[in-house]
């Protein structure tokens, strides 16, 4: 079987997919060996097909992740958040539009956890590297599959993230959950 | 730490996520973040894929994940959950379309004929395109702005096929078309996304983009 440029191309996505029968997928291997045009079309082809399919463009705008786990949280029947969290809310924004300069310090001598039923961590050897993102409320070993936004993560000491109010993750730090 | 993150891992792993979903079902409602978590960006990326827009992309993704959440019991372990939600995803997403743009003309882009014959540009040899050339966010940016400019059934196949790694029949499912229109308008997909983008990855973004002629051979 011999084929052209022009049958070369209407199959090559099939080709790809390695959904072409043996003698077709033969006839266009020996087409395009000797055909410049149509090893650049194959080749682009696979690079696009490479490119696209990587996670790095599964790209969120900022913030989403924590957005998401929001509205989840507060549409959860029987959560306490959906009544809570506009008591919050509102309590919150009471404190800030009084300027209650207070308020914050203490935030930040007491840091709390980032999320509202995590447990903090029990002996977690401060200078241990481990990874945090901006929006998540735990933090990793390196390489953890449940890192939160992968595209946003810093490598920080755990002494940091825990000042930081991030608690450790239930899957990879379990050993240093409290409970 | 390797040998710490390989055991991680694979206990990670282990973790099952059936066993995830009959304890939603059973009442663990707290556990269902956990499980849509790690499929939250693929669930945004469809949504954004077809509505082109970040508030509605967003809107939409936090629907559909609440949406799965309501229909879990309907959820068949047959299907991968993941397929499941970017399903979901898809059909809130083309909802959203219907009732937002119901009043506007279909753009010319999207009657173009998918069957008839596309002859790709004849540019010149471009070498394999490492991926971390992705790292660069103008470069994900143009790949980005190139998918954004394909006709809406092209666009659709491609980023459920390509993107979302659903396989030909779970992409004709969710888009109520055959697999043999799924296959077409995939190669035009590549094509066309091939042909957009030859010229800056083949050699550099930074230079002006010099589109090669095209020689028709019919």
């Amino acid at each position: 079987m011999v084929v052209n440029c022009e049958e070369v191309w209407r199959e090559i996505s099939n080709y790809l997919e390695e959904d072409v029968d043996p003698g077709l997928r033969a006839a266009m291997e020996e087409h395009i060996r000797g055909c410049k045009r149509c090893t650049a079309v194959l080749d682009g082809m696979r690079n696009v097909v490479q490119l696209y399919g990587d996670e790095r463009m599964l790209e969120v705008p900022l913030g989403f992740s924590h957005r998401l786990q929001r509205r989840v949280e507060e549409n959860m029947p029987g959560s306490r958040r959906g009544f809570l969290g506009w008591m919050v809310a509102a309590a919150a924004a009471v404190l800030v539009a009084g300027g209650l300069e207070v308020a914050r310090s203490s935030v930040f001598s007491h840091p709390e956890l980032r999320a509202e039923h995590a447990q903090p961590g029990a002996g977690v050897p401060p200078d241990m590297l481990v990874v945090v993102s901006t929006d998540g409320k735990t933090f990793h070993a390196a390489g953890c599959p449940f890192i939160h936004d992968k595209a946003h993560i810093r490598t920080i000491a755990a002494r940091e993230a825990e000042r930081e109010g991030y608690a450790p993750c239930v899957r990879c730090m379990k050993k240093y959950l409290t409970a | 730490m390797p040998e710490e993150v390989t055991s991680l891992k694979s206990a990670a792993q282990q973790f099952d996520e059936e066993t995830l979903i009959r304890r939603i079902r059973d009442g663990e409602h707290d556990l269902f973040y956990e499980l849509i978590r790690p499929y939250e960006r693929r669930v945004y990326a469809a949504a954004f894929a077809i509505l082109r827009n970040e508030a509605d992309a967003e809107d939409v993704a936090q629907e559909a994940v609440l949406k799965a959440f309501k229909h879990i019991r309907q959820f068949r372990a047959e299907a991968r959950f993941s397929t499941w939600l970017i399903q979901i995803t898809v059909n809130e997403a083309r909802m959203r379309r219907r009732k937002e743009h119901a009043h506007m003309i279909q753009p010319i882009i999207d009657h173009q004929d998918e069957e008839g014959n596309y002859s790709p540009r004849d540019f010149a040899d471009w070498r394999e395109v490492p991926l971390e050339t992705l790292e660069r966010k103008e470069v994900r940016q143009k790949l980005a702005e190139a998918l954004a400019s394909l006709g809406e059934k092209y666009r659709e196949v491609f980023v459920l096929r390509d993107v979302q790694h659903l396989s030909i029949e779970e992409t004709a499912k969710t888009l109520g078309i055959s697999p043999a229109s799924v296959k077409t308008r995939l190669l035009r997909a590549r094509l066309m996304l091939r042909d957009l983008l030859a010229p800056g990855l083949g050699g550099s973004w930074s230079t002006k983009l010099s589109f090669a002629k095209g020689t028709n051979p019919w």
